[in-house]
């Protein structure tokens, strides 16, 4: 028996080493592979929620028309009434949360309508463009045509 | 203190189950509030988005919007998304054979909208091409990540992990579309990421929200109630570069064969 134990002690040895490496590596595993890696896939499931934290800038049109009905009627029935609010007006996801502060600022016509309606022989056929050299003679849209229900007359 | 071989086993058993239990409890104390306890669940939505060339102005609203949203820089010119468009010259009588060379021109990525540059009449065909990240199932870049940082998640939107980004690059190059870019703030890389602090939370995204004319549309393809099945069905629609079998989610309608 004696003899069986001193004959095999280089084998205990190896084995002990090895199931010290093993050890070791699942330690250090465990230390550097983030929490939640590989519960969706091969990436760190964290990544979803700290993809989802960031704050809006802009509302979206539902929040807009809870207050501003009479925009809403205004614009109904008109070519306008799908465009949405924050294409014209900007980003107002801070005003929306608290309605005191961050009053937008009411776009210029004279601008605010050319970005859509410049004219441009790549827009689509029917798409109504103006060259203002052409049209209007110089005076801001906002004369004739009232940007939430444009038509004339 | 003695102890016989029964009560050993008896003591050891009831220690074993006790501290995996407490484990568990100590692991979900940890985790803090799971992340699917609202409402959104993510094996419920797989998002696709809809472009309809017919409808696209070049006003470039979705490109400044998504620069606003998302943080993007201004300077240099990195985008999100982005806008080109598209100058077909007409056929060469004399060589009807050779390819379409098409005239590309994406000033700022249509940022500032677009100057008059092609005059009407001369045979061309001129359109707008609206690009982003396509989303794509089976995506290159994903493939090429080394460390996991960029990833499809559940919902089908491929997002970057910013904290586990080396910033290689190796996806940039991967990207068929040309979508990513490093951020040289952060010196990670940085994509669209289909505005996805939106649309969980039932927003649409904010290029999708800032389009006038209706040209981007998403949309989840896993809700039955969805417009965009019924959009998919009645129209001819096209993704960009299919021979590359992306299974990219982004839908052209009335695409041009011309576009790359």
């Amino acid at each position: 028996m004696k003899e069986v134990l001193r004959e095999s002690r280089h084998l205990v040895r190896a084995a002990l080493l090895f199931l010290g490496g093993v050890l070791a590596f699942l330690f250090i595993r465990q230390a550097l592979v983030p929490k939640g890696f590989g519960e969706y896939g091969h990436f760190r499931s964290g990544a979803l929620a700290d993809n989802r934290d960031r704050p809006p800038s802009f509302a979206g049109m539902a929040a807009c028309e809870e207050c501003h009905s009479e925009v809403v009627a205004a614009r109904k029935g008109s070519r306008h009434a799908r465009v949405r609010c924050e294409a014209c007006h900007g980003p107002l996801a801070a005003h929306a949360s608290d309605p005191t502060t961050g009053k937008p600022a009411r776009p210029d016509p004279k601008t605010v309508c050319l970005v859509c309606h410049l004219k441009d022989v790549a827009k689509p056929k029917g798409f109504p463009a103006v060259d203002p050299a052409e049209h209007g003679d110089g005076e801001s849209c906002g004369v004739c045509h009232k940007p939430h229900h444009p038509e004339v007359g | 203190m003695f102890v016989d071989r029964r009560g050993f086993l008896k003591e050891g058993g009831r220690l074993l189950v006790l501290s995996a239990a407490a484990a568990g409890a100590l692991d979900s104390v940890l985790a803090g509030r799971p992340e699917e306890a609202d409402a959104y669940r993510l094996a419920d939505h797989w998002w696709g988005m809809i472009i309809d060339i017919e409808k696209c102005i070049g006003c470039g609203n979705c490109v400044r919007a998504c620069k606003t949203e998302n943080d993007v820089p201004t300077e240099p010119y990195y985008f999100r998304t982005w806008v080109e468009r598209y100058h077909v010259p007409p056929k060469d009588l004399v060589h009807p054979e050779a390819e379409d060379h098409p005239e590309v021109d994406s000033p700022n990525g249509g940022y500032d909208g677009f100057k008059e540059k092609y005059r009407a009449g001369d045979g061309s065909k001129n359109f707008f091409v609206p690009k982003l990240c396509n989303h794509c199932a089976h995506s290159p870049c994903v493939q090429v990540c080394p460390v996991g940082a960029t990833f499809e998640s559940p919902d089908g939107v491929v997002l970057v992990d910013k904290e586990y980004c080396l910033g290689c690059r190796y996806c940039v190059q991967a990207c068929p579309y040309g979508c990513r870019f490093i951020d040289p703030r952060t010196e990670t890389v940085d994509k669209c990421s289909l505005c996805y602090h939106r649309i969980t939370k039932g927003r649409t995204t904010a290029c999708c929200e800032t389009c006038p004319t209706g040209a981007r549309t998403l949309g989840d393809l896993k809700d039955p109630r969805d417009p965009i099945h019924e959009f998919l069905r009645t129209h001819g629609v096209q993704i960009l570069k299919p021979q590359m079998a992306t299974g990219a989610k982004v839908y052209y309608n009335g695409l041009d064969g011309s576009v790359r």
